[in-house]
């Protein structure tokens, strides 16, 4: 089975400057890989550094050492050291993220906000939001919210913009970092079985979850991020 | 995505007598890409936008220009009326103050007109239903063609400074502070309008801005500057998420947050 994401020692601290130059360390030799159709759940208590982690992955924060070797259109990307254009490149058809917040844009409709990738990649416009109308009905977002941009919406209307913007495109990696947090319970069993879709179709997920639930039904393997301890490194 | 960068921008320096405007600033800009440059005032930002665009001269450096016909142009050693053409053309600048950029005493659509002309457009009906055309575009009522600019609000006036730059379609457009002096809620669309006419024709930006949440929404790529020197630069979210430099960590620790 093919294995589109490998992540092979990776560390990273946080230099305060603003606090003397006080060194945070936060992970250090960072190694696992997933394969398609498989999602990989990081677990571990708060502060151990799992969104960190997905950030590296996406390419939010810099890499101190190591490697994250995505696959990408037939070639193999190190996205530690890419340029910030590989970078979007590899965002737009490869890699996907759907973070805890959405980051709304002023004026723009939930509807464009999720329809944004497939228009990107050149689907066109009524095409790329007639998909986008899909994945809401889908996510139960009223109808009569989809004309409207979402910076008004409550917590869990904004996650489920969130989840089908993320989920719009197949992506050959997708990294989902507490997609279900502000969800109730019917919501967060579509949002599993979107996980499950995704799965079957191939795709290689790294996901955070602390709802034990929903982990349960979506991990085929959890990661304790707290091994990846630079402290225990050190020692 | 293409192969070949649209910019090749080589070590320049612009230094006013003894004082630092900018120095040894080198980065390649590629079609379809939007550069950030932040920093304070007198960071050197708008220095470095006037070398780019040939407004001023650098004391030293290169600066190269993939020019339409597919080979590259030292902008330093291009003709005064070339230089002029390419600035008319295949460029755009985007002023802070629209009355910069703009003739504030001819009619809005004369201001759009006068850049298709340029390009040897000559047939009236074309020139004015294209003029209407990109003032629908930019949000404003084709109604309002033969009014002058001076008649028009602030965020009109610069939607119609936009208009003016992107009807010759060009390949470059440099922006400074392009929504420095608006209310936020002229400034939402605007920055709206502008997130969509660069994605939809592709173009490739330069937007010299202070403010870092400008900066998020329009572009890919960031560098910041401080005391004429690029002192950081990154994919924009990188930038803002994990900044590495101790000014960069002050500017992104400064933001309100609302």
């Amino acid at each position: 089975m093919a294995t589109p994401l490998v992540v092979s020692e990776v560390a990273k601290s946080f230099t305060m400057h603003l606090r003397d130059g006080v060194r945070l360390p936060v992970v250090a030799n960072v190694s696992f890989s997933v394969k398609s159709g498989e999602c990989v759940v990081l677990g571990g208590p708060s502060g151990v550094g799992k969104s960190s982690i997905l950030k590296m992955l996406y390419g939010n924060y810099g890499v101190d050492e190591g490697q994250i070797l995505m696959e990408h259109d037939g070639r193999l990307v190190n996205l530690a050291d890419a340029e910030p254009r590989t970078v979007l490149e590899v965002r737009r058809t490869t890699l996907g993220y759907v973070s805890q917040f959405l980051r709304v844009v002023p004026r723009v409709s939930a509807l464009d906000i999720v329809a944004e990738p497939l228009h990107a990649r050149g689907v066109a416009s009524e095409e790329a939001r007639e998909r986008a109308a899909e994945l809401l009905a889908k996510l139960n977002l009223p109808k009569e919210l989809w004309a409207l941009p979402p910076a008004t919406f409550s917590g869990g209307e904004q996650q489920r913009v969130n989840i089908a913007r993320g989920f719009i495109i197949d992506h050959r990696i997708l990294l989902l970092d507490e997609p279900t947090a502000s969800l109730d319970a019917k919501n967060r069993a579509v949002v599993v079985g979107m996980i499950a879709e995704k799965k079957a179709q191939g795709t290689a997920l790294v996901g955070i979850f602390h709802d034990a639930e929903v982990r349960d039904a979506v991990a085929d393997r959890i990661i304790d991020v707290s091994e990846f301890s630079p402290r225990k490194h050190a020692a | 995505m293409s192969a070949v960068p649209l910019l090749k921008v080589k070590d320049v320096s612009k230094f006013y007598g003894s004082r630092i405007g900018c120095r040894n600033v080198s980065f390649e800009l590629y079609p379809g890409e939007v550069l950030a440059v932040v920093g304070e005032s007198g960071s050197g930002k708008t220095t470095l936008l006037s070398c780019l665009s040939t407004r001023l001269m650098p004391s030293s450096g290169m600066i190269e220009y993939h020019m339409r016909d597919g080979l590259y142009r030292d902008l330093a050693h291009m003709g005064e009326a070339e230089r002029r053409f390419l600035m008319r053309t295949d460029w755009g600048f985007v002023h802070q103050n629209p009355a910069e950029g703009l003739r504030m005493t001819v009619s809005a659509g004369a201001n759009v007109g006068e850049r298709l002309m340029a390009v040897g457009d000559r047939h009236y009906g074309n020139i004015r239903a294209t003029a209407g055309d990109w003032l629908r575009r930019v949000e404003i009522e084709e109604d309002r063609i033969d009014d002058q600019p001076r008649a028009f609000s602030g965020g009109m006036r610069q939607r119609l400074q936009i208009a003016r730059n992107l009807v010759t379609a060009p390949r470059l457009v440099f922006m400074d502070e392009p929504t420095g002096g608006l209310d936020v809620s002229v400034q939402a669309r605007l920055l709206d309008l502008v997130r969509g006419l660069v994605h939809d024709l592709g173009l490739a930006a330069i937007i010299v801005t202070h403010d870092l949440a400008v900066a998020r929404l329009l572009s890919h790529r960031m560098m910041v500057m401080k005391d004429g020197a690029v002192i950081e630069q990154g994919l924009t979210d990188r930038v803002l998420d994990d900044p590495r430099e101790p000014y960069t960590q002050l500017l992104v620790s400064s933001i309100l947050q609302v």
